[in-house]
């Protein structure tokens, strides 16, 4: 589709398809691109088109990437729930097969920030989303951070990366709230003793917007900062992934005190969890930049 | 070589394919896939006098072809554009052409004063699909009466050199007489076509899909309304150039709308699914042009609207163009 090069070489690309696998309730694609695997960096995400070069659907589908390997000069890793979604995007995903092409744009977003010194690192994830972690620890392991995982969701084949966190993690905590795997209970619930075990001195959170709420609001009353990526957010947002059509956006607190309507793809993936307003998702609060005048006011 | 150059009253734009208003972020966003230069000029989102924190999510459901949007047009307002926005468009040496809103006339020529600081407008586009307070939140372009009244008064407002153009949406009784109307209050161009409106239901919350309830249809779906659009206005003022826009999103739709009776051609929609949409766009315009042995892009406005009985030059799609025939003696056999 794109035969212009893009300006920053390489952000959009034609990739080509590898392999798509089934893990657990989600699906895996690794996809070769050389030029986004040299520049990703833990945090950031790809916004694929779907359907096709001639296809209907316009909306860009908006993935975590779980991994970049060097192999075939760079691929990259992202990981999709299908079966669990009714979009028929991530249908056409799931179904595309080796050699197949993908029109690609990416890495896009700003990833984590990364501690200077060496500190004890708390990974928290939840559905597919998780995928975004591992990436990060290895990251983080290189800067001699301890890393150590809690990983959540209803059902144990729901849970993305429960064994690559027990294999890397320094610790790795599963709960369910089947008891499928690990403890039974919720990552909320969970979160305190973890936090206490393991010391940690900052949290890293992905998943879906519930668990990111709760993590923020666990990690603030332990007076520790949390940077979340808002990966399912943007999910269901997005339209385009690039900052362009501004339908992404959430409200956040900013330096100044100020509440502002973010782009969830270009001011996140990754925010501070205790500056996100986690209530007043879907809303525009009274008090945010432009919001409309309670009273008398426009529209 | 084709020449490209598009005259809008006293602009002259080096080619004709420019973003659609609200369609290309601040600019910063594209800059990273091409160089802003390349299109013929950069149209902002629409600026109003406060800034606005627009619509809650979901903004956004996709629908056949197209995309159903409820912004609640966000924007930072206008003095924050003229102070970052503005200058680094500028900067870049792209035209830009400044899209304005408002919820009352007084607010639009507000907003158009206000613009007349900055030297870097390139032209002034009236987005007359903004809700007008004072008349129940319809929109002003609706009717003929109100539409003239805005663009007079951002006439007004506006220094002379800058050209106004009147952008209209194609969901009113009759879009030709609001052209003629915007076009006796000053417009020295249009732009068609704004968003139509249209709704979507969520299968899962059994609710509208938008937070807004009903939004602005746009992309491929409603080129055939753009294109039919463009044609009648066309028609009626075939002096006035016109901005078409309306699901753009290969060179094939841009030469539709240029036969049509477009100028000059926004592209919005594809953007969000290829943001090198534009600069592919041009370059697939200029082949068409020159495969149809079209060397002036000005000269093939308005060619669809030739009466029957003169034979265009005939394409072959595997010898390019021929010269022009005779009805009774086809040189090249149509399928
Ligand atoms: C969780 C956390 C813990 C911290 N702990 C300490 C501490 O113990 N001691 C201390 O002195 N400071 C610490 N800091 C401060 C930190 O080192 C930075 O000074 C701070 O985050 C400034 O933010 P930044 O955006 O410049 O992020 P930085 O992580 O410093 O990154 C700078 C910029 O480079 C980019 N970047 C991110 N990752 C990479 C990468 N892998 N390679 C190249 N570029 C990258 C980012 O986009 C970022 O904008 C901590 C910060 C955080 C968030
Ligand atoms: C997300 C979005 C935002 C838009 N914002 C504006 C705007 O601020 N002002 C305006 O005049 N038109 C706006 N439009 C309309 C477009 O400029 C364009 O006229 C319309 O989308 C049809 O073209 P397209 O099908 O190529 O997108 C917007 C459209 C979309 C989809
Ligand atoms: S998804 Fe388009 S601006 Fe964020």
């Amino acid at each position: 589709m794109t035969d212009t090069p893009g300006r920053a070489a390489g952000l959009q690309t034609s990739a080509t398809v590898l392999t798509v696998r089934q893990v657990q309730d989600y699906h895996a694609m690794t996809l070769v691109a050389p030029a986004v695997a040299e520049r990703f960096r833990p945090g950031q995400f790809v916004a694929l088109a779907v359907g096709g070069a001639d296809t209907a659907r316009l909306v860009r589908r908006c993935l975590p990437v779980y991994e970049v390997k060097p192999d075939y000069g760079g691929t990259v890793e992202v990981v999709f729930d299908h079966r669990g979604s009714a979009d028929p995007g991530t249908g056409w995903l799931a179904s595309r097969r080796a050699r197949d092409r993908i029109d690609l744009v990416g890495p896009l977003g700003r990833p984590f920030r990364l501690p200077r010194d060496p500190v004890r690192c708390l990974l928290v994830g939840g559905g597919p989303g998780a995928a975004a972690l591992f990436s990060l620890a290895d990251t983080l392991r290189r800067r001699e951070c301890t890393v150590h995982f809690l990983l959540g969701g209803p059902t144990a084949s729901a849970v993305f990366g429960a064994r690559s966190a027990q294999r890397i993690g320094d610790s790795a905590t599963v709960v369910t709230e089947d008891g499928s795997l690990g403890g039974a209970g919720t990552v909320r619930e969970a979160l305190p003793k973890v936090i206490e075990e393991s010391g940690a001195d900052v949290v890293y959170a992905c998943g879906p917007t519930p668990l990111l709420r709760a993590v923020s609001a666990v990690a603030t009353e332990f007076g520790l900062p949390s940077q979340v990526s808002v990966e399912e957010f943007l999910r269901r947002t997005a339209a385009c992934g690039t900052g362009l059509c501004m339908t992404c956006v959430l409200p956040m607190i900013g330096d100044d005190g100020v509440t502002r309507m973010v782009r969830a793809c270009t001011d996140g993936l990754v925010l501070r969890g205790d500056r996100v307003r986690w209530g007043d998702l879907g809303t525009i609060p009274f008090d945010a930049l432009g919001a409309p005048r309670a009273l008398g006011g426009a529209l | 070589m084709t020449d490209l150059t598009v005259r809008i009253g006293p602009l002259e734009l080096a080619n004709p394919v420019v973003t659609a208003a609200g369609c290309g972020g601040t600019g910063r966003e594209l800059a990273r896939f091409f160089e802003l230069t390349r299109l013929g000029a950069f149209t902002t989102t629409s600026v109003m006098l406060q800034p606005r924190a627009g619509r809650p999510t979901p903004r956004v459901a996709e629908t056949p072809s197209g995309m159903l949007t409820a912004m609640g047009l966000p924007g930072p307002g206008v003095d924050s554009f003229l102070e970052r926005d503005l200058p680094w468009l500028a900067e870049q040496g792209v035209p830009a052409i400044v899209s304005v809103a408002g919820n009352s006339l007084e607010e639009y020529a507000e907003v158009a004063r206000r613009l007349n600081a900055a030297r870097a407008v390139a032209a002034v586009e009236v987005n007359l699909a903004a809700p007008n307070v004072e008349d129940r939140g319809r929109m002003f372009g609706r009717l003929p009466g109100p539409a003239a009244e805005v663009v007079r008064a951002v006439r007004a407002a506006t220094r002379r050199g800058v050209p106004v153009l009147a952008k209209l949406a194609p969901d009113v009784a009759d879009l030709v007489n609001v052209a003629l109307a915007c076009v006796d209050a000053g417009a020295e161009g249009l732009s068609l076509i704004n968003t139509m409106a249209g709704l979507a239901i969520d299968p899962v919350t059994l609710r509208p899909a938008l937070a807004g309830v009903s939004g602005g249809l746009s992309g491929p779906a409603i080129r055939p309304v753009a294109l039919r659009c463009v044609y009648e206005v066309h028609a009626a003022l075939p002096g006035v150039p016109i901005i078409g826009s309306g699901g753009i999103a290969t060179g094939l739709d841009a030469l539709e709308f240029v036969l049509a009776g477009a100028s000059a051609v926004a592209v919005g929609t594809a953007l969000f699914h290829d943001p090198t949409a534009a600069p592919r766009i041009l370059r697939e315009l200029e082949e068409a042009l020159s495969a149809r042995g079209i060397g002036r892009l000005a000269d093939a406005v308005g060619l669809a609207h030739r009466p029957p009985g003169h034979v265009p030059p005939q394409i072959s799609p595997r010898r390019g163009a021929t010269r022009p025939g005779r009805a009774s003696e086809p040189k090249e056999k149509l399928p």
